[in-house]
């Protein structure tokens, strides 16, 4: 005898049918609300911005004036802060994942290490800038000034970095390394030749997505003492700076509406720059793209 | 065992132990291995034939739960002292995987893979050294129009001859290949079968396989293990025409595994 009633079968099809269309467009309707905010959000922000979005805006400094104020100060600003922080960063991160995925032994402190990694990856931006405050602005006493604020940030996208490292690094088969010691290489020398070459397009594209998140923050900015208004260029480190979140955020609180435009212009530039960070991880991560 | 033909031993096995963890994998085992030889070691599946394969050049300590007792000298040094490094161990004892597994580099890199992390850096040497290993692998005529391309464009028994080759680059005195064929065609196989037969004029070579056809073709000298023990280790002649064990004879003779 069967077991399966090929007329009951047929009953239900409808139904099931019906439910699967339901599904559908119950996931669809979930995806529209955030395209909608999105789309909402792009369209207010050009609009508001567009009109003030000019050459002059690129290069001049922030003014009382909503006229002529300019964000040259922040892009610069924002700029020495990632070559503080991306190089810090990417040194720190790759050579603590390097440690944590072949030389340490899977033990008890590992696993704590890796669990505390993963928190301290989601933990609030403010507290590593009230971190940032405490070591570097007063304990260390470097001051107000680039070195502290691309330290600070560095310390927020840190735990990422190693995050995003380590698995770069997992993902590189295991018959490569055994290949490797197979014919007596050391550690390190199977690390570099065949770890880390077939791991770099992922660790870098980990790395720019991670210094993509760093350039939109503010509040630990903040607490470090980055400038809102600002009419020098940062030489060095060790110069008092502003970034271009700072900016943006200081024209939204001018009690002056016009400045609420030269804000909106001021996110076109920042978002301008986070697709391009994004695109160049693109870009990496597919000319790279598994070749084991 | 003793030795019939006054042929030096290169590697002697005593009252080897091994576990992974608490489980035990390898049982006292026992076993010459001579030079210039061809040794088979045959077994069904996780009778630790390839565990015992991977001692012999120490990659089994890869795995970091493993320990060992007992010994196992090669050339009459114990492997398992503190003072002997896996480093030099394993440019004397070089290694073919089940898998093909060459870099994804050249070939041309991949060959020099080993010399250069030996020292060797003059371009006329390493150029030497691919020519000799590919010509010993029998691929040169093959990929001597295509060393700088990737290695991955080969065919899978292009690429195990590749890892062969490799593996000669570093000049071993023993090659041990783990199931080297089981990855390839037939006619893949052959090729590496009649490599095998010329490479043991140079090297001595210990060979883990599940195909006892292929342990009859290419080897001198066959090793039986069941469940972690050595069962049987002999000629491989009489082995597989008078084995002196009913558990050999049961396996051989497709009984079971």
């Amino acid at each position: 005898m069967k077991y399966i009633d090929s007329q009951k079968v047929k009953k239900r099809m409808g139904g099931r049918i019906t439910r699967n269309t339901i599904a559908k467009g119950l996931f669809f309707f979930a995806t529209l609300i955030g395209l909608f905010f999105l789309a909402a959000l792009a369209y207010r922000i050009l609009t508001q911005g567009i009109g003030n979005l000019d050459w002059e805006f690129l290069t001049g400094f922030t003014s009382y004036d909503p006229e002529r104020a300019g964000i040259l100060a922040g892009i610069v600003g924002s700029m020495w802060l990632m070559l503080v922080t991306g190089p810090v960063t990417v040194v720190l991160g790759v050579a603590t994942a390097i440690y944590l995925e072949e030389y340490a032994k899977q033990g008890r402190l590992t696993r704590f290490i890796q669990i505390n990694l993963q928190n301290l990856a989601g933990v609030p931006s403010i507290v590593f800038g009230l971190l940032g405050l405490t070591i570097f602005v007063y304990v260390l006493n470097i001051g107000e000034v680039v070195l502290a604020g691309g330290l600070t940030m560095a310390l927020l996208v840190l735990p990422v970095i190693v995050v995003s490292s380590q698995e770069a690094i997992r993902s590189v088969p295991n018959s490569l390394r055994q290949a490797s010691y197979a014919m007596g290489a050391t550690k390190w020398q199977t690390i570099r030749r065949i770890v880390l070459p077939a791991a770099i397009p992922g660790i870098l594209t980990g790395s720019i997505l991670s210094l993509s998140r760093a350039i939109g923050e503010t509040a630990p900015l903040l607490l470090v003492g980055a400038s809102t208004a600002i009419f020098t260029l940062p030489s060095g480190i060790f110069d008092p700076y502003t970034a271009m979140p700072i900016q943006i955020y200081s024209w939204t609180q001018q009690p002056n509406p016009d400045f609420q435009a030269v804000a909106s212009s001021g996110i076109i530039v920042i978002l301008v720059f986070l697709l391009l960070m994004n695109s160049i991880a693109v870009i990496i991560r597919n000319k790279f793209s598994k070749r084991y | 065992m003793a030795n019939k033909n006054n042929k030096n031993a290169v590697f002697s096995v005593e009252n080897l132990n091994l576990w992974y963890g608490d489980d035990q994998a390898l049982y006292d085992i026992n076993m010459d291995i001579t030079e210039n030889e061809v040794t088979a070691i045959i077994g069904p599946s996780g009778c630790g034939k390839s565990t015992y394969l991977k001692t012999l050049n120490r990659m089994v300590e890869l795995v970091p739960i493993v320990r060992t007792s007992g010994q196992i000298k090669y050339r009459g040094s114990n492997i398992f002292d503190k003072s002997y490094s896996v480093e030099e161990l394993r440019t004397k004892v070089g290694m073919v995987f089940q898998q093909p597994n060459p870099f994804p580099k050249s070939i041309y890199e991949n060959i020099v893979y080993g010399p250069k992390i030996h020292g060797i850096k003059d371009k006329e040497t390493l150029d030497h050294i691919v020519e000799k290993s590919l010509k010993g692998a029998a691929l040169w005529e093959e990929v001597k129009d295509r060393l700088h391309e990737n290695a991955y464009g080969l065919s899978g028994g292009q690429q195990q001859r590749i890892c062969i080759a490799r593996c000669l680059a570093i000049e071993p005195d023993v090659i041990l290949m783990d199931e080297p064929t089981s990855a390839l065609d037939p006619i893949s196989t052959l090729k590496v079968e009649e490599l095998v037969q010329e490479l043991k004029k140079e090297y001595s070579i210990v060979i883990v396989t599940h195909n006892m056809q292929q342990a009859a073709r290419i080897s001198d000298k066959t090793a039986f293990f069941l469940n972690g023990e050595l069962v049987e280790y002999s000629d491989t002649n009489t082995l597989f025409s008078t084995p002196a064990d009913k558990r050999t004879e049961d396996y051989i003779t497709g009984r079971f595994g």
